[in-house]
């Protein structure tokens, strides 16, 4: 890893997290002195850096958090994880794979071990195509089922994420169901490649917040039950908290803290970590301390 | 008198084919002159569809099926054309969701005050393209904005200016009632903290009666002065913001408010609400959050829970209703 002048707390592995204890077959995802220059077109050209020598490790089984605000660079960082995009300079290694070096054939094995949860879950279904076509293909084309093992397979992976009965939803096209269980779907389709790493792109900004404690009680599980690894892009803290062991606060393409979740949001450093907190908006802060419940909330 | 009185409002969507969806149902509310409210609940609860309704900008399939709507003493329920344009002028405007995308991408931003100032008029009023320009940077100057931007197209703007620049718009003929619509949902935290803080600043400065609509109770209790919580249609809810904070009535806030936590605590308990709301095309028996209720009981199934005064607000909830009731013999 390069040095870099970011604050960097105690990034002490939470010992005793299920994501540990994990078979050994999900490798490191390795982000070495990561630069992504763009050059804007047009008369005035200027040269735009979203990327600023990022590194970064997601060891097998780890939940690391990206967070920052529009335009810190967290979504082309994913890009490059995701080998959409090539860095302009720096390195990418997922185990032995070289990212940035991959093309079509390597690649697309590289898809099957990475897949990515997007934001917009009314834009990422095709609306034509019912949720078991949907989650069926990556079932068929990656892992070569053929067409009823695939359908006992959609079964399992509805099931999986908390569409039950799955024989309810099957049939459905996405305009049949609500953003929360659309987002289910998508990740359904993410898992159905048995893929190592996910890239949640900010997978709940787009739900209702009542929406949003199901989907990350659900990447929760996954991480634990499958000892899959995950990189986590958001602007949401409370997500970030909930999810991740580990953060990297992102400002202008470069990394301006990295820690444990839980330490960074107790102790920011960085001016920016702090202005992000403040701006959640948790209806507590008025508060002193948040009231005492007498019956558990709903779940 | 108050500046808003509606009672029994109904909206029914209504479309060529399939079915009739009755998305705001039986709504009272009443909103004095300066007051800032917020109106919370889940998509599809019918929040925005009650917005449109309040400042008479339903649009087919959706139409006012029932109800009045009594602006400043004048009903606007059922006014058009002219003497509608009319109390517009005289009084009420509303931001939208997508209002940062609903500016004309060829025109810039001097055109859309320009616009509004000579759609509204007065008799004898100066439309001289230098007054038009110092009224229109004035208003930018009170979002925040560099009066530069007048000179500006839409899409040399970020999201949150150009948000800015449809509160701008809003502001632009002085309304005594301003309706936001999920104003920052596309907004990024920090961006939104900005953005909703102008609104505050600006309601407390120019006291109109504002309307703050969002999904997000943490965004509506930190801006707003009392709430208004919808579920399936109908207002659930209705307390001051800080009351609600520390003692929700309805177990659908309630539930709502376990959906928040701070990320700084040392442990966190999230919750969220199981199941989703339910199918407004159909005619509900009893409470129409019985089905995902902790709480629920045998008449809940079956009587429908009226709005009823429990301490500092109004709910509707047979439950916490009897419980206030035994509570209060008891005391006496």
């Amino acid at each position: 890893m390069t040095a870099n002048l970011a604050a960097t707390h105690d990034p002490a592995p939470a010992d005793g997290t299920p994501g540990t204890q994990m078979p050994s077959t999900v490798p490191p995802l390795v982000v070495d002195g990561v630069t992504k220059t763009y050059a804007t077109r047009g008369r005035h050209k200027a040269a735009v850096t979203a990327v600023n020598d990022v590194s970064f490790t997601i060891a097998p089984g780890a939940a690391i958090a990206l967070v920052g605000a529009s335009g810190s660079g967290k979504s082309t960082l994913a890009k490059m994880i995701t080998g959409s995009e090539r860095p302009t300079t720096g390195s990418i290694h997922f185990g032995d794979t070289a990212v940035e070096s991959l093309r079509t054939g390597g690649l697309r094995e590289y898809h099957r071990r990475v897949q990515m949860v997007f934001q917009d879950p009314y834009g990422a279904l095709n609306p034509l195509h019912t949720v078991e076509y949907t989650v069926s293909r990556p079932c068929q084309n990656f892992l070569g089922l053929s067409a009823a093992k695939a359908h006992d397979r959609v079964y399992e992976l509805l099931e999986t994420v908390g569409l039950m009965p799955p024989e309810q939803f099957a049939a459905k096209l996405p305009h049949q169901l609500s953003g929360g269980q659309r987002q289910r779907v998508v990740i359904a389709r993410a898992l159905a490649c048995e893929p190592d790493l996910i890239v949640a792109d900010e997978p709940v900004s787009m739900l209702d917040v009542s929406m949003r404690a199901g989907i990350l009680r659900l990447l929760t599980k996954l991480r634990e039950e499958r000892g899959l690894s995950l990189l986590y892009i958001t602007h949401d803290l409370l997500g970030a908290r909930v999810v991740t062991d580990e953060i990297l606060v992102l400002n202008e393409g470069r990394v301006v803290e990295r820690g444990q979740t839980k330490y960074v949001l107790q102790h920011p450093q960085d001016d920016y970590t702090i202005k992000l907190l403040d701006a959640v908006a948790t209806p507590y802060a008025a508060l002193e301390s948040p009231p005492v419940r007498e019956s558990p909330p709903v779940l | 008198m108050a500046l808003l009185e509606v009672k029994g409002v109904d909206v029914v969507y209504e479309p060529d084919r399939g079915q009739r969806i009755w998305s705001v149902r039986d709504v009272d509310l009443t909103l004095e002159q300066g007051e800032f409210v917020g109106l919370v609940g889940e998509s599809g609860c019918g929040k925005s569809t009650l917005g449109f309704a309040l400042t008479r900008l339903l649009r087919p399939p959706a139409h006012l099926e029932a109800g009045v709507i009594q602006f400043d003493g004048v009903d606007i329920s059922s006014l058009e054309g002219e003497p509608l344009r009319r109390q517009r002028r005289n009084g009420f405007a509303m931001v939208l969701q997508s209002g940062m995308n609903a500016l004309n991408p060829v025109r810039d931003i001097a055109h859309h005050f320009a616009d509004i100032f000579k759609a509204h008029a007065r008799q004898g009023e100066d439309l001289g393209s230098a007054v038009l320009r110092a009224r229109g940077a004035a208003l930018l100057e009170s979002v925040q904005l560099d009066p530069d931007v007048l000179s500006s197209f839409p899409h040399e703007l970020s999201g949150g200016m150009r948000q800015r620049v449809s509160i701008a718009l809003a502001l632009a003929l002085e309304p005594r009632l301003i309706v936001f619509d999920e104003p920052t949902t596309a907004l990024d935290v920090i961006v939104q903290a900005a953005v909703i803080k102008t609104i505050k600043d600006l309601q407390a400065l120019k006291s109109f009666t504002a309307i703050l609509i969002s999904h997000d109770l943490g965004v509506v209790l930190d801006a707003t002065d009392r709430v208004m919580v919808m579920y399936a249609g109908r207002i659930v809810e209705d307390q001051p913001s800080a009351e609600l904070l520390r003692g929700p009535h309805h177990p659908y806030t309630e539930a709502l408010l376990g959906c928040y936590a701070d990320p700084r605590a040392e442990e966190i308990h999230l919750g969220g609400i199981a199941g989703s709301p339910p199918d407004l095309s159909l005619q509900q028996a009893g409470c129409s959050f019985a089905a995902r209720c902790p709480l629920v009981e045998d008449i809940c199934r079956v009587v429908d829970p009226e709005l009823t005064g429990l301490g500092s607000g109004t709910a509707a909830c047979h439950v916490r209703a009897r419980e206030l009731k035994t509570d209060m013999e008891v005391r006496s």
